[in-house]
């Protein structure tokens, strides 16, 4: 099935052009664009990290090796379109546009982080595996439903595909022809199970063929491969052409989340020979004529200061109030929960 | 000085089913952004009929016939109903609803806390439940305490035709999520007066069946017409019970119940599902908070026991009998 299935390529790992045919679509825009949104999350998460050592925010799982996949994905959506991440998906979400200050807030163990910026369609991540798949597949057959040219994506990894919902996830995508993206991050791990015991199959894009979507498999370490490959999916969507399923085959460099240890499952130097996809982007920048240090350089003090700026924000945002834990469970508070609302808030001011 | 006056209203005399069914033509009607998905409601009009002649006068679009997949219906509701439609989900059978169970409670039932409100899951489940009818195994679980259990949803259970129209309406219309809990053993039992237009019954109101002085019965769907039976049986021997048909179960009618047993002192609990963990023991512990230095007697509870629903051959040892009932009221008169 890999032959069925080879891994797109468009620049390899020495940042050379692979896929000539794909020159004339790279403009010096889209590269910016790329770096940017590329080095922006990976320094996002080197910061989370870094502050979750310090106790500053709770367990956080990195994405670090997965930029190219979050950043090329989330670049081809439009404004109306709706995201459906994982846990490990907010590189995608704040390329897709979700505040910074609120993501740190989320990881920091704030209902706030959930709240998307207004008018933007970012659920919150699921934390469940694959239970998601199903809501992309129902939010964007609405869509249809509305006659919008809208879509919905839902971010996966390569564990998720073991789960029941992402089977009726593509059924239900399939059967109604919705205009989904099914984008899977398969990063060779689901916590310590590696790809090969998740799976007898050699690839998660043959999975599409039992359910009459189209799939491709894309080198998820190069934004160009993932970038184009999204492209046409969602130009298939919103055109009436249905789902797509994309694998993007990547790597997740670090631990499960910050409370992991991978040495204990990992071979020793697995991943070693892998190109890390920014450096990769770095290279390709070099070779084509895209280097130019002075946007390096403001590109990567910019982004410092609003990293800098969304942890300050999140470190002095308000301190969580124990009535958001009833207020938000129904729209109108049932008696019985404002009672014991009233109850603990009452100990709470020593009444 | 007291005004009385009869609003003429039109009435057609149907089964609990029929006016499930005319509840959500009447939805259907009034509401664009409602529509029906489940297995086998759309050309066979669902394994019970509840949504007979739905599609053919709705379309395809609005009465949707999907994969047989629970976590599907229930999944891809969350993205309908998040994006602006009002899905009425049919679970064929409550006893099929675990697959769903992971989606009710980690999804629907929490995305308006999550967001803060900014999304919520408008979504109603009908799910026929309990046992009495013969069916095959797993088709005659109660398994409603699995979701007054759960924080966010709440659970509601008509006993007749009036309160199936009038709760399913006001299920569709709340703003949360709402598992409308259908007693199967009910369902063409006995025929009502149902108004043919729209109307509501509150979520969260309880209702008197029967008025009495000496013994509360609290209980809902397929076992309030039974509990009535024997209420009337024991009047003959000078008991007077009072019959609390609870029909939302989650937010329970605290108050209803409050006043009921303070009145009479005494109070029978009396449900379909297992004993341990079922609802009947928060009724108990409501009681026990609100009614404690009234009563006159323990509570008695009488259910189902704590093993899974039997075979048909043995369902009606496990379904709660007037002799059981019977029983539990001497209990606590005699006290």
């Amino acid at each position: 099935m890999e032959e069925v299935y080879p891994l797109k390529q468009i620049i390899d790992d020495h940042g050379n052009l692979v896929d000539k045919s794909s020159k004339s679509l790279i403009t010096r825009e889209l590269v910016q664009k790329a770096y940017y949104h590329m080095y922006r999350i990976r320094t996002f998460d080197k910061k989370a990290k870094s502050l979750q050592r310090q106790g500053r925010i709770g367990t956080y799982p990195p994405f670090e090796g997965q930029e190219a996949a979050q950043v090329g994905s989330a670049l081809a959506l439009e404004e109306n379109d709706w995201l459906f991440p994982t846990y490990r998906d907010h590189g995608a979400m704040l390329t897709f546009g979700a505040d910074m200050t609120r993501t740190f807030l989320y990881w920091n163990g704030r209902l706030e982080g959930c709240q998307p910026p207004e008018g933007k369609h970012i659920f919150p991540a699921a934390v469940p595996i694959a239970t998601q798949i199903l809501h992309a597949v129902g939010a964007s057959w609405a869509e249809k439903r509305k006659g919008t040219k809208n879509i919905a994506i839902a971010y996966f990894g390569d564990g998720a595909t073991s789960e029941g919902d992402f089977h009726e996830g593509l059924n239900f995508a399939s059967v109604f022809q919705t205009p989904t993206i099914l984008f899977n991050q398969n990063n060779g791990y689901a916590i310590s199970v590696p790809f090969e015991r998740q799976m007898n199959s050699k690839t998660v894009a043959q999975k599409g063929i039992a359910y009459e979507i189209p799939s491709i498999r894309v080198d998820g370490n190069d934004f160009f491969a993932v970038y184009f490959a999204m492209q046409e999916a969602t130009r298939r969507a919103r055109t009436g052409g249905g789902p797509t399923l994309i694998e993007a085959v990547t790597w997740r460099t670090g631990a499960h989340t910050t409370a992991d240890d991978p040495t204990k499952y990992r071979p020793d130097g697995i991943g070693k020979d892998i190109v890390d996809p920014l450096l990769r982007l770095e290279r390709m920048m070099k070779n084509e004529g895209y280097w130019d240090e002075e946007f390096i350089q403001s590109t990567r003090e910019r982004i410092e200061e609003e990293i800098d700026d969304a942890v300050k924000a999140m470190e002095s945002y308000p301190k969580a109030k124990p009535e958001d834990m009833f207020d938000h469970v129904f729209a109108e508070l049932p008696e019985q929960l404002v009672k014991q609302k009233e109850s603990y808030l009452q100990l709470l001011r020593g009444e | 000085m007291t005004t009385e006056y009869t609003e003429r209203i039109a009435t057609k005399n149907i089964t609990m089913i029929q006016a499930i069914n005319d509840g959500m033509r009447t939805v259907l009607e009034r509401d664009p952004t409602t529509l029906i998905l489940g297995e086998d409601v759309g050309k066979n009009g669902g394994v019970f009929r509840a949504t007979d002649g739905l599609q053919e006068e709705f379309g395809e679009d609005r009465v949707i016939d999907t994969p047989l997949s629970e976590s599907g219906i229930i999944g891809t509701s969350v993205g309908l109903a998040v994006n602006g439609l009002k899905p009425i989900a049919e679970i064929q059978f409550m006893g099929f609803i675990y697959p769903a169970y992971d989606q009710i409670m980690t999804h629907v039932s929490r995305i308006r806390m999550r967001t803060m409100g900014r999304y919520s899951v408008p979504l109603v489940i009908r799910a026929p439940f309990g046992a009495g009818v013969r069916a095959p195994e797993i088709h005659s679980d109660s398994a409603e305490s699995l979701f007054t259990h759960m924080p966010g949803i709440k659970v509601v259970c008509p006993a007749t035709p009036y309160d199936a129209k009038g709760l399913l309406i006001a299920a569709i219309e709340d703003p949360d999520p709402v598992l409308y809990m259908e007693p199967m053993h009910s369902y063409r039992s006995f025929r009502e007066e149902v108004p043919t237009d729209y109307y509501t019954v509150e979520i969260g109101k309880g209702k008197k069946r029967i008025e009495g002085n000496d013994v509360t019965l609290i209980t809902w769907g397929a076992m309030v017409p039974l509990v009535e039976k024997v209420a009337n049986q024991v009047k003959g021997r000078g008991i007077d019970c009072e019959v609390i048909d609870l029909r939302t179960l989650y937010p329970i009618d605290e108050g209803l119940i409050a006043e009921s047993v303070q009145k009479t002192g005494r109070a029978v609990v009396i449900h379909e599902a297992p004993k341990t963990g079922g609802l009947g023991s928060d009724i108990v512990s409501i009681i026990n908070d609100t009614s404690f230095l009234y009563l006159k007697a323990p509570i008695e509870r009488v259910s189902g026991f704590d093993v899974p629903v039997p075979f048909s051959s043995l369902e009606n040892h496990y379904l709660p009998t007037p002799e059981r009932i019977n029983r539990a009221i001497e209990k606590v008169i005699d006290f």
